[in-house]
């Protein structure tokens, strides 16, 4: 290299900077919104298949070959599958993203080289900046919950189209909104949690169950034929999301009531957000 | 930003740091007391594991004490983290750079993080980038560069917000000769503009040819503090000769500590170290007086007053780097 030595030039010249709490925070918003930019098809294409293919799956395939999910369906008038589906993929979408969007980042910053640092020096206190990277996820969760419906509105077998209408406009928006956050918080709980190198684990262990159990497929309700499984499944947060998102949704089928589905996601998703700050703060300052 | 504070840039008052673990505590610091003025460039000199990165940590608040104090810039770093870091500058040793952005977007975006506008943090950048010969790099991304470029793009970052007290982590382990002289040049030019620094480094030309004054540590502790030739003058004002034999010491040479200008003498299986003020002849009187013995020399060495002749007097340990 042949660097010209900072003396001829002023180095030390620079316009003067106010950071503030509020300006640094949407300057690392800022940084989210440039990465997920630059990485749009490969971020889009994570959001998007997941939904994607249950829906062609469950709700255009499996009716035209006549098996299966279809036995909500088949039933006379009651609700089509994919009128189930709806609300349950749009929870699944929610954390399974949410999560993946806090914990991705996490393993090239906390390990490896500790890139962490870049952001740790920026003039806020660290858990602020654990607040920050839980609205990033939360904010990709959100539009990742919101691709759900182009594709369960559209991708149907004849006669097969779900039958959603929101109702109830702020019950969905608080949902989707704590629904999101919650999953955010809980991929920074987990990432900082668990060693990053160790994260298959977190995939098989935490996420494929819960997206398998967290009515997704089916309310609630319908479980009551096999109670032990009904009750084992209320450990799982995405249970209260899909049957929240039913509520507001898909109000015919049967849900939990409010007071359930309300007071666990509203409650956990503040206590997890003051856990995941701690355990980040802890791993970032040593 | 804001006006320089007055009093020390940084101040440490029986500053530790210990590391509790299964297989037991480890001391990294303990009880380090130091002083840097505004504008003063100071080393921290110590072999690796010798606390100066877990310093470094501490005073940039990344690392938390166990006790003492640190106050950077007037504010402690324990109680105004925010403080403390809106005024400094880091530069660790590892690449922290941001690599889901450009080198263009790291600088542009840690402009930002620190308060300029957008237009302001972008100027600022190809400023930066320019000022570095880094320009040609801008769309880089940072793991595509190398190691000196990597660096001086870290530095960049650092100086975007104009940091009172600027830190460098061994910013030249790992680099080539000449990328090291060059990024002394750099380092250089910032001091004469007034840029307080504390930098750390294992290499004791390094601290020679750049600080104003010096921390000596290891395993935790300060050994010894001043100005380079004050450290040479006191502590290790004797050269240091070393020979080593191919047998036993003869007994002659243990006389030589009662002979003026002599300091000690130190006698070590095969191996002897004469601390001297006037070291004229001595190496060849050792080799005399093993060839009378009838014991050959193997290797001899004879080491002028300097930091590593310091680091020998104050622990009686060769300075591994």
């Amino acid at each position: 290299m042949s660097a010209v030595s900072p003396t001829d030039t002023a180095a030390l010249a620079a316009p003067p900077a106010r950071p503030t709490l509020a300006r640094t925070f949407w300057a690392m918003m800022a940084r989210e919104v440039r990465v997920m930019r630059k990485n749009f098809v490969s971020t889009f294409t994570r959001v998007i298949a997941q939904p994607l293919l249950f829906v062609f799956v469950f709700a255009y395939v499996l009716p035209k070959i006549g098996t299966g999910g279809a036995m909500f369906a088949q039933q006379g008038s009651g609700p089509t599958f994919s009128t189930i589906l709806v609300p349950g993929m749009v929870a699944s979408s929610i954390v399974m993203q949410g999560i993946m969007a806090a914990i991705f980042p996490l393993m090239m910053e906390l390990t490896w080289q500790r890139s962490i640092t870049d952001r740790a020096l920026a003039p806020v206190p660290v858990p602020l900046l654990g607040v920050q990277k839980i609205i990033a996820a939360a904010t990709q969760a959100f539009v990742a919950g919101l691709l759900v419906f182009p594709a369960v509105l559209f991708i149907h077998a004849e006669g097969q189209g779900p039958s959603v209408h929101i109702d109830d406009w702020p019950l969905f928006l608080l949902m989707m909104v704590t629904g999101s956050l919650l999953s955010g918080a809980g991929g920074l709980l987990l990432g900082t949690l668990i060693d990053p190198q160790k994260s298959q684990v977190l995939f098989t262990i935490v996420l494929l169950p819960m997206t398998m159990l967290g009515c997704v497929y089916y309310p609630w309700a319908a479980m009551d034929g096999i109670r032990w499984l009904q009750i084992a499944t209320l450990a799982n947060p995405m249970v209260y999301l899909s049957e929240g998102l039913r509520a507001a949704l898909t109000p015919q089928v049967e849900h939990m009531p409010f007071w359930a589905y309300g007071s666990v996601l509203v409650l956990g998703t503040a206590v997890v957000i003051w856990w995941a700050t701690r355990t980040f703060t802890k791993r970032v300052l040593t | 930003m804001t006006p320089p504070s007055p009093g020390p840039a940084i101040r440490t008052v029986d500053l530790r740091k210990t590391y509790s673990s299964p297989r037991g505590d480890v001391h990294a610091v303990r009880g380090v007391d130091l002083e840097v003025a505004p504008g003063e460039f100071f080393g921290l000199l110590g072999p690796n594991g010798a606390g100066k990165s877990t310093t470094i940590g501490m005073l940039t608040t990344l690392v938390v004490p166990t006790g003492g104090t640190a106050e950077v810039c007037g504010f402690d770093v324990v109680r105004r983290p925010v403080e403390v870091k809106r005024r400094i500058g880091m530069v660790s040793q590892n690449n922290t750079l941001d690599n889901d952005l450009s080198a263009f977007e790291n600088l542009e975006f840690r402009g930002r993080y620190f308060g300029l506008s957008a237009r302001d943090a972008r100027r600022r950048a190809d400023q930066l980038l320019e000022m570095f010969n880094l320009t040609d790099r801008r769309k880089g991304k940072p793991l595509e560069m190398s190691g000196g470029q990597a660096k001086r793009l870290m530095i960049c970052r650092a100086l975007v917000h104009r940091p009172e007290v600027l830190f460098l982590d061994e910013p030249t382990a790992g680099l080539d000769p000449q990328t090291r002289v060059n990024l002394w040049e750099v380092l250089r030019g910032l001091q004469r503009e007034g840029q307080t620094i504390l930098l750390t480094t294992h290499y004791m030309e390094e601290a020679e040819a750049l600080c104003d004054r010096v921390a000596v540590v290891d395993h935790g502790e300060v050994l010894a503090e001043g100005t380079v030739a004050g450290l040479t003058e006191t502590a290790g004002a004797d050269t240091v000769i070393t020979v080593v034999y191919d047998g036993p010491v003869p007994d002659t040479v243990r006389t030589l500590r009662d002979r003026d200008g002599v300091g000690k003498v130190e006698v070590n299986g095969e191996q002897v170290r004469v601390f001297a003020h006037s070291p004229d002849g001595l190496l060849g009187e050792l080799v005399a007086a093993g060839s009378a013995a009838g014991v050959g020399v193997t290797d001899a060495s004879q080491l002028r007053p300097s930091l590593e002749t310091v680091f020998l007097t104050l622990t009686g340990r060769e300075y591994r780097e």
